[in-house]
């Protein structure tokens, strides 16, 4: 521990805490532009700048750990001139188009120049006119509006490590910009949107498709369109946030109703086609460990920006990658198809719309063939949670307090194991409980597998099916995998024993509840709010596992036939292939 | 073999491009010619310093001192010198003062100078490791090695009370004693040879002139702080100086002096050479290691300090060329002998880069404490055209200008920055009443727009702002309140700019407003005493004067003047682009500039 004093106030902190860290916990909010909570200090807006007793220059609270007998003073008039001036120098170079802004309202840009009370801009506008890149339809990058705070930059390289970002130029003509300054979906972009979720301002951002999702609204009727929506499990448990809800509070029925009163004929749930993915994977899971037909380890692909990046980065891994589609596309599969003959819709005639924490979602909807295995494009147009909570705010909707809805029958009613499957940890978790049951044909008593819950960014679990260890790992955040693929590419080549048969990776931190499509501001805290609320969910399910769902029963019997059978694979499951990390 | 004489042709950047290899192979092909090849050694050396008068020859015994020497006379060196023990009276350096055409020892240049750092420039071969040794080369690191042990070599320069030469002056012993005590397997040793101050080039001289001056030190360096393995930054824009520290290398590890196990005393260690791209902020210690380890050449936050955690994130000590050429002799002669030159708080000599309008221009080392009347006015012979002193640019982009009122201030760390400048690497540029300050301000701040790396804010967009400010006070379109945004932009650069290069970008801009308030108000009022800025000056023609000889009309390069021996002359004002050729031209002052 360390003493120091901030403000003239005693404080003790543990070694190594940042001066803006500590200056938190004594409830002196010191300003900030650059510094997020998920990366480490980058040190470049000058904004968090204190003075420290002795030290000629001012110091950058968030990079400054305390040391013994550190005296800071946070705030005096001429902290706040200069800190004041560095707000109007970044003015200088930023449009003043706010009202049109993607992200006015929640920029942090615009906070502090409210904040620090800024009536005037002194100096020169230099602005550049740098084009926007729109090139993956899913993620927009609008240089011009860019802060230089490296955010983006960090999260890419560091955090997901996918370094489809960079800073180019020097001095005053420096930008962010897709590496090599390419178009951004000719290089080794993901589309995770992680960076869309850590830019402070308008910089990037995701594409937004609400008004065709408005258009279709306005057709379904008149013009005798079907408007079919599903939602995501980790949209549940966030948009709530938007509303001024705590993170992690459960709205799915809420939803349910502003989906209806937003204008969709039909709501489903993801969480169902979750428990579908279950089926289909679990019983590939059990042919190629139980029956040894296939690779191992088989490694989970509901996430598409982690698709994207084995693709780039471990084609060599193809064989392993579990052929299920992702919830998203299997339920967009049987809309138009099942759902489609049963409710005796034209298929041509449904506009189906997926909700969904991603932007990545975006560009798997569109991916490759398969994802037009109903004949057509299966899901239409995908909404990230945050496109979503502002059509309910068009709508005037007042989401805290609807009534609850149930979501519509036969692909709406889930399982325990669909919903965590928005939490990392969570398909594994979910694949596990219905596994043991497709090996042994006999439940399990506990059903929690707590090992493979929890933030750290690699989990490893051994579970006893009957006598056989199964040996599974957890991943997420893309900057973690590489450590987990190269030890099984190592074993591999060395002849070895794998070390995990069964592996989940999900891009994001903390899984799709940390996705890059939902509300701004996440942190570990909130992300472990939000996991929290899928677990509380689970527990309160009727159902907890996959295979106990009746209307997925009835669905195999009535229509897909068996598991991995031939239709299923026909609806329900994809092909990969190698990508190059530059396509130009 | 034992030579009569010995010829010494200045090698360095500057003289080699005035032919001066030209001149050491005719001098070679001259003593063949002339048969007296085995009576004379011909060395190419490093720079001598007096750059205004290059190339340099000098021959020994006789102290001769050849001025701007040609390929051409080195058939009269040999003939004459040489052959009939005459010197060549033509070549001998001659001053102002005297008459008599003059010797090394007589030189003005020279007589204040006192070189540790430059000690074998333009005595020694660089390319010849065993003139470094003959002068007790190496005889620091065996003293080191044998004698000294790590504690003992931290505490010489802790008695030599080295500083840093290249930005702050840090204490040398303490950086290295930082190092010394993390428990670490792996630590790393660091030469900054990327000079990049505008006309600063004494860590070039001093690697082209004595190279194994620096690999002594780095090699001491690591074995004091534990370490094995150095990286020499060095701008990829000095070949010379690359090529000369990589003949070095080569040299002492062919004698055991570099590599695996020293001198026998179990210790080893090797350097390596990684070229910059000539990014200005590399010279920033943090961005520098940033660039060697591959990434873009940005500094990180302080602390850790690279003593620490620096190169991959192992300790690091980094120390600037002139630093490390330091070492070698304080330790052969000890710390106590170093502490008794310079001031109270800064010991030992500094090397400065005297350039601008000076008479003589060049590289001079002078005990710290000198003044800079000493320097500009003993040493450098005072102004050139003996037009009035303005003002004294030290620090490069970093620094200040100091006035006449100051220029007997003793010089060190301490005294520079009071008087709003610093000491930088010792870029001194001295200008006359022709230059302008305002165009001086703007200069150094378009060149840190230029040279910032982007990445925070005060200093990538405050630059911009704090240029476009002054160019439009250069043009006449400023207003007095764009002083107080200069200053208002220029004090959160000063506290709020993450590294070394935006916290004292502003110094020139500020110095000036507080030493030259009056010229910035003249220029807001249209008008620039030197007539520097273009925009404020406005040539006509007095029609009194004119003796229409229309000299100024033919010399006019875009036609503007007209006239006639009897209408007199005129300048079409909306056509001239104030190149001020008419005003230099004219032989009856009728050419009026205001």
């Amino acid at each position: 521990m360390v003493n120091a004093k901030i403000n003239g106030i005693a404080v003790q902190v543990a070694e190594g805490t940042t001066i803006l860290n500590a200056a938190e916990k004594m409830n002196i909010k010191i300003p900030k532009l650059c510094y997020n909570d998920d990366l480490p200090p980058w040190a470049a807006c000058g904004i968090c700048v204190v003075k420290v007793e002795k030290s000629p220059k001012m110091l950058r609270a968030c990079c400054t750990p305390i040391e013994e007998g550190m005296s800071i003073i946070t705030h005096d008039p001429e902290i706040v001139q200069v800190r004041k001036t560095v707000i109007e120098l970044i003015l200088s170079t930023h449009p003043d188009d706010c009202l049109q802004c993607p992200r006015s309202g929640s920029c942090e840009l615009q906070t502090l120049a409210a904040e620090f009370g800024i009536r005037e801009q002194p100096f020169t506008k230099r602005l550049k006119g740098l084009p926007m890149d729109t090139s993956t339809n899913t993620l927009v990058l609008n240089p011009e509006k860019c802060v230089k705070c490296g955010r983006c930059v960090k999260v890419c390289q560091e955090m997901q490590n996918v370094w489809a970002i960079e800073f180019l130029g020097r001095g005053e003509k420096t930008r962010i910009a897709p590496a090599a300054d390419v178009a951004l979906a000719d290089g080794p972009c993901i589309r995770c949107g992680q960076c869309a979720a850590h830019c402070p301002v308008g910089a990037i951002y995701e594409h937004d498709q609400t008004q065709e999702v408005w258009t279709a609204l306005m057709k379904s009727g008149a013009d005798d369109l079907t408007c079919v929506v599903q939602i995501a499990p980790a949209v549940r448990v966030a948009l709530g946030e938007e509303f001024g809800m705590a993170p992690g509070t459960v709205i799915t029925k809420k939803i349910y109703n502003a989906l209806r009163r937003l204008g969709f004929d039909v709501v489903f749930d993801t969480n169902f086609a979750a428990d579908l993915t279950i089926l289909e994977e679990g019983t590939e899971f059990v042919t190629r460990f139980a029956e040894g037909k296939g690779e191992l380890p088989l490694i989970t692909s509901c996430c598409p920006a982690w698709v994207d990046y084995m693709q780039k980065y471990y084609p060599d891994m193809i064989p392993n990658f579990s052929t299920a589609k992702s919830p998203q596309q299997m339920m967009g599969a049987m809309i138009k198809t099942y759902w489609a003959d049963k409710a005796g819709v034209d298929k041509k005639k449904i506009f189906s719309v997926a909700v969904m924490p991603c932007t990545a979602k975006k560009h798997e909807s569109g991916r490759d063939k398969s994802m037009f295995s109903s004949g057509d494009r299966d899901v239409d147009v995908v909404l990230t949670t945050r496109e979503l909570a502002r059509m309910i705010k068009q709508a005037g909707i007042d989401l805290a307090n609807l009534p609850d809805e149930e979501a519509d029958s036969p692909l709406g009613p889930y399982t325990g194991a669909g919903t965590i499957f928005g939490a990392t940890g969570g398909v594994m978790e979910a694949a596990l409980r219905s596994a043991y049951y497709l090996v042994t044909k006999e439940d399990l008593k506990e059903v929690n597998f707590t090992g493979v819950r929890g933030i750290s960014g690699i989990k490893e679990a051994r579970i006893n099916i009957k006598g056989t260890e199964v040996r599974v790992a957890v991943a997420h955040q893309m900057g973690n995998i590489a450590e987990v693929l190269d030890q099984v590419r190592k074993a591999k080549k060395e002849g070895k024993d794998v070390p995990w048969h069964f592996i989940e990776v999900m891009a994001c931190r903390g899984g799709c509840i940390g996705g890059g499509g939902q509300p701004y501001g996440a942190t570990d805290e909130i992300r472990q709010q939000r996991i929290a609320g899928l677990y509380h969910d689970d527990e309160k399910s009727t159902y907890r596992c996959s295979h106990h769902n009746p209307h997925i029963t009835q669905i195999y019997k009535d229509f897909l036939g068996e598991p991995n059978g031939h239709k299923a694979h026909e609806l329900l499951h994809t092909h990969y292939e190698e990508h190059p990390l530059y396509s130009k | 073999m034992a030579y009569k004489q010995f010829i010494l042709v200045c090698g360095g950047t500057g003289c080699e491009s005035s032919k001066a290899d030209d001149i050491f192979k005719e001098l070679h092909a001259q003593a063949e010619a002339q048969g007296v090849a085995s009576d004379v050694q011909i060395v190419k050396t490093g720079c001598f310093g007096f750059c205004e008068k290059g190339p340099i020859v000098k021959v020994l015994p006789s102290e001769s001192f050849y001025v701007e020497v040609k390929p051409e006379d080195a058939k009269e060196i040999i003939a004459e010198q040489i052959v009939k023990g005459r010197e060549v009276k033509r070549l001998l350096y001659k001053d102002d003062t005297q008459k008599e055409r003059i010797k090394t020892e007589e030189i003005g240049f020279y007589q204040k100078q006192y070189r540790i750092v430059l000690r074998n420039c333009g005595i020694i071969n660089p390319e010849n490791i065993e003139e470094y040794i003959a002068r007790d080369g190496y005889a620091g690191l065996e003293k080191a090695l044998f004698e000294l042990k790590p504690e003992g070599v931290i505490n010489e320069l802790k008695i030599a009370g080295l500083r840093g030469r290249g930005g702050a002056g840090f204490p040398t012993w303490r950086k290295w004693e930082f190092t010394r005590v993390v428990k670490e397997e792996q630590k790393y040793v660091v030469c900054n040879a990327d000079e990049g101050d505008p006309g600063a080039y004494m860590d070039r001289s001093t690697i082209e002139g004595d190279p194994h001056s620096v690999i002594e030190a780095m090699t001491v360096c690591g074995y004091t702080i534990g370490a094995n393995k150095g990286f020499v930054y060095i701008r990829a824009e000095y070949p010379l100086a690359i090529e000369r520290l990589k003949i070095a290398l080569r040299q002492a590890r062919e004698l055991g002096l570099l590599g695996d196990d020293i001198l026998g005393s179990g210790f080893s260690f090797d350097i390596e050479i990684r070229l910059g791209a000539g990014a200005f902020v590399c010279g920033e210690e943090t961005a520098l290691l940033q660039s060697i380890e591959g990434n873009r050449g940005m500094p990180i936050p302080r602390p850790p300090f690279p003593a620490v955690k620096g190169l991959w994130g192992k300790p690091t000590v980094i120390n600037n060329v002139e630093t490390w050429a330091n070492i070698p002799v304080i330790l052969t002669k000890g710390g106590a002998w170093f502490a008794k030159i310079g001031t109270e708080t800064s010991k030992g000599t500094k090397v400065f880069a005297l350039t601008g309008k000076i008479k003589n221009s060049g590289l001079v080392e002078v005990p710290m404490g000198t003044t800079l009347r000493e320097i500009i006015y003993d040493i450098g012979g005072g102004i050139k055209s003996g037009k009035k002193f303005l003002g004294a640019q030290t620090g490069g982009p970093s620094g200040g200008i100091i006035t006449e009122e100051y220029l007997d201030t003793p010089i060190d760390y301490e005294s520079l920055t009071a008087l709003g400048s610093m000491m930088g690497s010792g870029g001194l540029i001295v200008m006359d009443e022709d230059d302008c300050v305002v165009d001086v301000s703007k200069f150094y701040m378009e060149f840190c727009v230029d040279e910032s790396c982007g990445k925070c804010t005060p200093c990538r967009v405050g630059t911009a702002q704090m240029h476009d400010i002054l160019d439009k006070i250069t043009k006449g379109q400023g207003k007095v309140e764009d002083l107080e945004k200069l200053e208002k932009i220029g004090h959160a650069l000063r506290r709020a700019a993450l590294c070394g290069l935006g916290q004292t970008a502003p110094n020139p801009t500020l110095s000036t407003i507080k030493r030259f308030r009056q010229e910035y108000l003249d220029h807001i009022n249209g008008t620039c005493r030197s007539g520097k800025c273009k925009d404020l000056v406005t040539y006509s023609i007095d029609k009194d004067k004119c003796i229409g000889c229309s000299l100024c009309a033919r010399k006019c390069p875009v036609n503007c003047i007209s006239g006639s021996k009897a209408d007199k002359y005129t300048i079409d004002a909306s056509k001239c682009i104030k190149c001020g050729e008419c005003f230099t031209a004219c032989k009856f002052n009728a050419v009026l500039k205001k």
